[in-house]
C-alpha cells in the first residue's frame, strides 16, 4: 500500500509549493486559483471567516437601515416595504450568511489542529461547502433588485406571508436557501468524519477540547434538522408554484404546519448557533483561569441534553398561534428544562475562574462578557418560556432583545473570543491591544445601549418588525438606534485589527498564550499549511 | 489510526466548477417558475454541468482509489460520510411524513370541530374530515374522484422494491465470496427492479392524473401524495443510476472481496430507499 503513495511535502516546505501532491502532479495553484481550487483546512476555514466577515457588514447595514428608520416615530427614511425586507434580510443575512459560516471556519481551522489530524476528513467535499455559499447569498441578495422587492416576511417566514402573498421573487430565495443548506449539510457530514475518524493516536473522546465537542453535537443538528427546512421550503416552491394546499386550510392544509415544521428546525437551529460558542468560551476561560475547566465530563453531557432538548421545545415559538392547552404545558415545561444543563455550564465557567489567576487579554474580555450577557439572553428566555406570560411578550420587542441578547455578546462575541484567541496562531502575531480593548468596549457599551433598551419598550407593548411606533416608545428607540450605530461603527475596528495582525504586530511563539493546553499550541505560529502529516504524540491529561 | 498515510489532495477544480454549475441550475429553475421558459436553457445547461462534474469528480475518486492512494482510515471517511448523508435524507422524509401525520390527526379533524381547536369548523361549517380527502374544505378546490387500491400497482411495487432490496443483498454476498458471476447476475436483476418500479411509478401518475382526479391541485390529498411519491421515485431513480455505474464497475473487475466501499455505499442507498417506499406504501396507500 505504501510504495503507492505519493511523496508529502514536509513541513519545513509546506508553505512554499508543495509539488507533486495533486493528481495532475503540478505545482499548487497560485493567486485567484489557489483559493477556488483549494483542499486546505486552513486556506478554507480562512475563506469562510472572511465570508462570514463580508455578510456581517452587509447584514449590519440592513440592521442599521432599520435603526435609523426607528430613530424617531413616523415615517422617515424608507418605505415599509424597503423596511420589511431589511429586517428580514438582516436577519436571513446575519444567521445563514454571518454567524454560521463563521463557526463553520473556526471549525475548519480549528478542529484538525485540536485533534491532531492532517486536514479535514473529506477535503474535496470541503471546498464545495464553503463555494455554495457565496453562490447561494449573490442569489439571495439579487432578490433584492427582482421586480416586487426580496423576501419582506421575515426571516421566519411564515407562511402565508411567505407562499399567498409572497414578492414573486421568494422562489429565488428558496432555491437559495437550498444551496446554502446543502453547503450546512455537506460540511456537518465532513466535520463530523473528521472528529469521529482522524483524532490522533491515544486521543479518546473524552479527551477532546471542548470545542470539538461542542461541534460534533453542533454537526449532528446541523445533519438533522437542515433537511427539514429543506423540506418545508420545498412544500413552499410547491405551493407557490404549483397550486398544492400545504399551508392552505381551504385545500386542507394548514399554515400552523408550517410553523411546526419551521420551528422543528428553527430551534435546534438557534442552539447551532450557541454550542460552538459554548465550545469557544470553555477554551478560553480555562486558559486566562490558569486553570483546568471546571467539570469537562458534566460540560459534554450538558451539552448533550441540550441537544436532546432541542428537539422537544419548537412549538415555544408558537404559543400563540392556537395549540391545544396540553401542547403549551408541554413545551413550556420543556423549555424550562433546557435552563438546567446552560446552568450547569455557566455555573461551571465561573467555578473554573474561581481562584483562578485570572489575566484580562481581549479573548477573556469577550468570552467574560460573553458568560455574563448570554445569561442576560437565559434568563429573559426563561421568562418567555412561560407560556401565559408570553401571550404578553409575543412579537414584541422583548422577544428582539432576548434572541439578540443570545446571538449578539453571545454567539457574536463568542465568535470574536475566538478570532483573538487564535489570531496568534493563524497569522503569527498578537492583535493590537490597545485597539483591542477599544473594540471590546466600544461592542460592549454599544451592545448594551441598544438590545437593553429593547426590554422595556418590548414589556410596554411595542410590536416587531413595524416600521412606525407611538411616542411613548421614542425614548428607547432614540437609545437603541444610537447604540445600534456605536456597535456598527465599532466593528470596523475589529476589521482594522486584523489587518494590522497579519501584517505585522507582536510576534507569537507557538504557544501563544502562557495558560493554553490544547493540541494546537503545539504547532509554530503561525501554523505552517501542513501540520500532523504524521499523527503527534498525544497525551491525555486528567480531565 | 493514522499512520501518516492519509491522502489529501492538494487541489480540486471540480468543486468550484459544481458550485457554478449548481448556482446556474438554480437560477434556471427560478426563472423558469417565475418568468417562464426563459430559464429552461440556463436550466439544462446547469443540470448538465452537475452531472458532468459529479461524473468527472466520482471517476477521479475512483482512479485514486484504484491508484491505492486510500487506507483504510480513508475507508472509515467514506463510511462515515455516507452514513451520515442517508441520514440527512431519512430527517428530509421524516418532515413530509411529518407533515402527512400532522394534517391527518390534527389539521382536518380539527376543521371539522374535533378537539381542542375544533372552533376552526367555522371556516367551512359544511366540511366534513375523512381520509384520504375527497372533498376539500373550500369549493374552489376540487379533490380527488377516487384514491388507489393499495392492492394493485401499489403492491406490486412494494414487491419489485422488497425483492430488489433481496437481489442486491445476494449479488453483494457474491462479490464477498469471489462470486463474479453471481454477482453480476443479482446486480442486473436489481437494476432491471428498478427500472421496473419507476416505469410502474410512470403508469400510475398517468393514472392519477388521467382517471383519479389526483393532482397536485386536489388538495391536501393530491399534495401530500405527489410530495412523498414523488421525492421517493426521485430516489429509486437516483438510486438506479448509481446501482447501474456500480453494474458498470463489477463489469470492468473493480470491486475485490475486501474492499468495495462504493458497492456497499451503493446498497445502503438503495435499501435506505426501500425502508421509505415501506412507509408510504403503509401511510399513503393502505392507511
Amino acid at each position: 500500500m505504501a510504495s503507492h503513495l505519493p511523496p508529502k511535502p514536509t513541513p519545513q516546505h509546506s508553505t512554499a509549493t508543495a509539488g507533486g501532491m495533486a493528481e495532475t502532479g503540478h505545482a499548487r495553484p497560485r493567486g485567484l486559483l489557489r483559493w477556488l481550487l483549494t483542499t486546505n483546512h486552513k486556506e478554507i476555514g480562512t475563506l469562510y471567516l472572511l465570508f462570514s466577515l463580508t455578510m456581517f457588514f452587509i447584514g449590519g447595514i440592513f440592521a442599521l437601515v432599520v435603526r435609523a428608520e426607528l430613530f424617531q416615530p413616523g415615517l422617515q427614511l424608507v418605505l415599509p416595504e424597503f423596511f420589511n425586507q431589511m429586517t428580514t434580510m438582516h436577519g436571513l443575512i446575519m444567521v445563514f450568511g454571518a454567524i454560521m459560516p463563521a463557526f463553520v471556519g473556526l471549525a475548519n481551522w480549528m478542529v484538525p489542529l485540536q485533534i491532531g489530524a492532517p486536514d479535514m476528513a473529506l477535503p474535496r467535499l470541503n471546498n464545495l461547502s464553503f463555494w455554495l455559499l457565496p453562490v447561494a447569498f449573490t442569489l439571495l441578495l439579487s432578490t433584492l433588485l427582482m421586480p416586487g422587492g426580496g423576501p419582506n416576511f421575515g426571516w421566519t417566514f411564515y407562511a402565508p406571508l411567505s407562499t399567498t402573498y409572497a414578492p414573486p421573487s421568494t422562489t429565488f430565495f428558496i432555491l437559495s436557501l437550498h444551496i446554502a443548506g446543502i453547503s450546512s449539510i455537506l460540511g456537518a457530514i465532513n466535520i463530523i468524519a473528521t472528529i469521529l475518524n482522524l483524532r490522533a493516536p491515544g486521543m479518546r473522546m473524552m479527551d477532546m477540547p471542548l470545542f470539538v465537542w461542542t461541534w460534533l453535537i453542533t454537526a449532528f443538528l446541523l445533519i438533522a434538522v437542515m433537511p427539514v427546512l429543506a423540506g418545508v421550503v420545498t412544500m413552499m416552491l410547491m405551493d407557490i408554484n404549483f397550486g398544492t394546499s400545504f399551508f392552505n386550510a381551504a385545500g386542507g392544509g394548514d399554515p400552523v404546519l408550517f410553523q411546526h415544521l419551521f420551528w422543528f428546525f428553527g430551534h435546534p437551529e438557534v442552539y447551532i448557533m450557541i454550542l460552538p460558542a459554548f465550545g469557544i468560551v470553555s477554551a478560553i476561560i480555562p486558559t486566562f483561569s490558569r486553570k483546568r475547566l471546571f467539570g469537562y465530563a458534566s460540560m459534554v453531557y450538558a451539552t448533550s441534553a441540550i441537544a436532546i432538548l432541542s428537539f422537544l421545545v419548537w412549538a415555544h415559538h408558537m404559543f400563540v398561534v392556537g395549540l391545544p392547552l396540553v401542547a403549551e404545558l408541554f413545551f413550556m415545561y420543556t423549555t424550562m428544562l433546557i435552563a438546567v444543563p446552560t446552568g450547569v455550564k455557566v455555573f461551571n465557567w465561573v467555578a473554573t475562574m474561581f481562584r483562578g489567576s485570572i489575566s484580562f487579554e481581549p479573548p477573556m474580555l469577550f468570552a467574560l462578557a460573553f458568560v455574563v450577557q448570554f445569561t442576560v439572553g437565559g434568563f429573559s428566555g426563561l421568562m418567555l418560556a412561560i407560556s401565559p406570560a408570553d401571550f404578553q411578550y409575543h412579537d414584541t420587542y422583548f422577544v428582539v432583545a432576548h434572541f439578540h441578547y443570545v446571538l449578539v455578546p453571545g454567539a457574536l462575541f463568542a465568535i470574536l473570543a475566538g478570532a483573538y484567541y487564535w489570531l496568534p496562531k493563524w497569522t503569527g502575531h498578537y492583535p493590537h491591544l490597545r485597539l483591542s480593548q477599544w473594540h471590546f468596549w466600544l461592542s460592549v457599551i454599544g451592545v448594551n445601549l441598544t438590545f437593553f433598551p429593547m426590554h422595556f419598550s418590548g414589556l410596554a407593548g411595542m410590536p416587531r418588525r413595524i416600521p412606525d411606533y407611538a411616542l411613548q416608545f421614542a425614548d428607547f428607540n432614540l437609545a437603541s438606534s444610537l447604540g445600534a450605530f456605536l456597535f456598527g461603527t465599532s466593528q470596523l475596528l475589529f476589521v482594522l485589527v486584523i489587518i494590522k495582525c497579519v501584517r505585522g504586530g507582536e510576534k507569537a511563539p507557538a504557544k501563544a498564550w502562557e495558560g493554553a493546553e490544547d493540541l494546537e499550541w503545539s504547532v509554530p505560529s503561525p501554523a505552517p499549511l501542513h501540520t500532523f502529516e504524521t499523527p503527534p504524540d498525544f497525551h491525555p491529561h486528567r480531565h | 489510526m493514522s499512520g501518516g498515510s492519509y491522502y489529501v489532495p492538494e487541489s480540486s477544480k471540480w468543486p468550484i466548477l459544481a458550485s457554478l454549475a449548481l448556482g446556474a441550475m438554480m437560477i434556471g429553475i427560478g426563472t423558469l417558475l417565475v418568468h417562464g421558459m426563459a430559464g429552461m436553457p440556463v436550466m439544462a445547461l446547469g443540470l448538465v454541468g452537475v452531472l458532468a462534474v459529479m461524473a468527472l469528480w466520482f471517476r477521479d475518486v475512483i482512479l485514486e482509489s484504484r491508484g491505492g492512494l486510500y487506507d483504510h482510515q480513508m475507508d472509515r471517511s467514506f463510511r462515515w460520510g455516507m452514513g451520515w448523508f442517508i441520514f440527512s435524507e431519512v430527517m428530509f422524509f421524516a418532515a413530509f411524513f411529518g407533515a402527512l401525520f400532522y394534517v391527518r390527526t390534527f389539521a382536518l379533524p380539527w376543521l371539522d370541530g374535533e378537539g381542542a381547536k375544533g372552533v376552526a369548523a367555522l371556516l367551512w361549517p359544511d366540511f366534513t374530515a375523512s381520509w384520504p380527502l375527497l372533498n376539500p374544505p373550500d369549493v374552489s378546490i376540487e379533490g380527488p374522484q377516487e384514491t388507489f387500491s393499495p392492492w394493485h400497482l401499489p403492491l406490486v411495487n412494494t414487491l419489485i422494491l422488497v425483492s430488489s432490496s433481496i437481489t442486491l443483498t445476494i449479488a453483494h454476498e457474491g462479490l464477498k465470496e469471489g462470486l463474479r458471476d453471481s454477482a453480476r447476475f443479482w446486480l442486473t436483476v436489481t437494476v432491471l427492479l428498478g427500472l421496473c418500479f419507476i416505469s410502474i411509478q410512470g403508469v400510475e401518475y398517468y393514472e392519477a392524473y388521467a382517471h383519479y382526479g389526483i393532482t397536485l391541485q386536489a388538495g391536501i390529498y393530491g399534495a401530500t401524495f405527489f410530495l412523498l411519491t414523488g421525492f421517493h421515485g426521485l430516489h429509486v431513480i437516483i438510486g438506479t443510476i448509481i446501482l447501474s455505474v456500480m453494474l458498470i464497475r463489477v463489469f470492468r473487475g473493480h470491486f475485490t472481496t475486501d474492499d468495495h466501499f462504493g458497492f456497499e455505499a451503493a446498497a445502503w442507498y438503495w435499501h435506505f430507499v426501500d425502508v421509505v417506499w415501506i412507509g408510504l406504501f403503509i401511510f399513503v396507500y393502505v392507511f
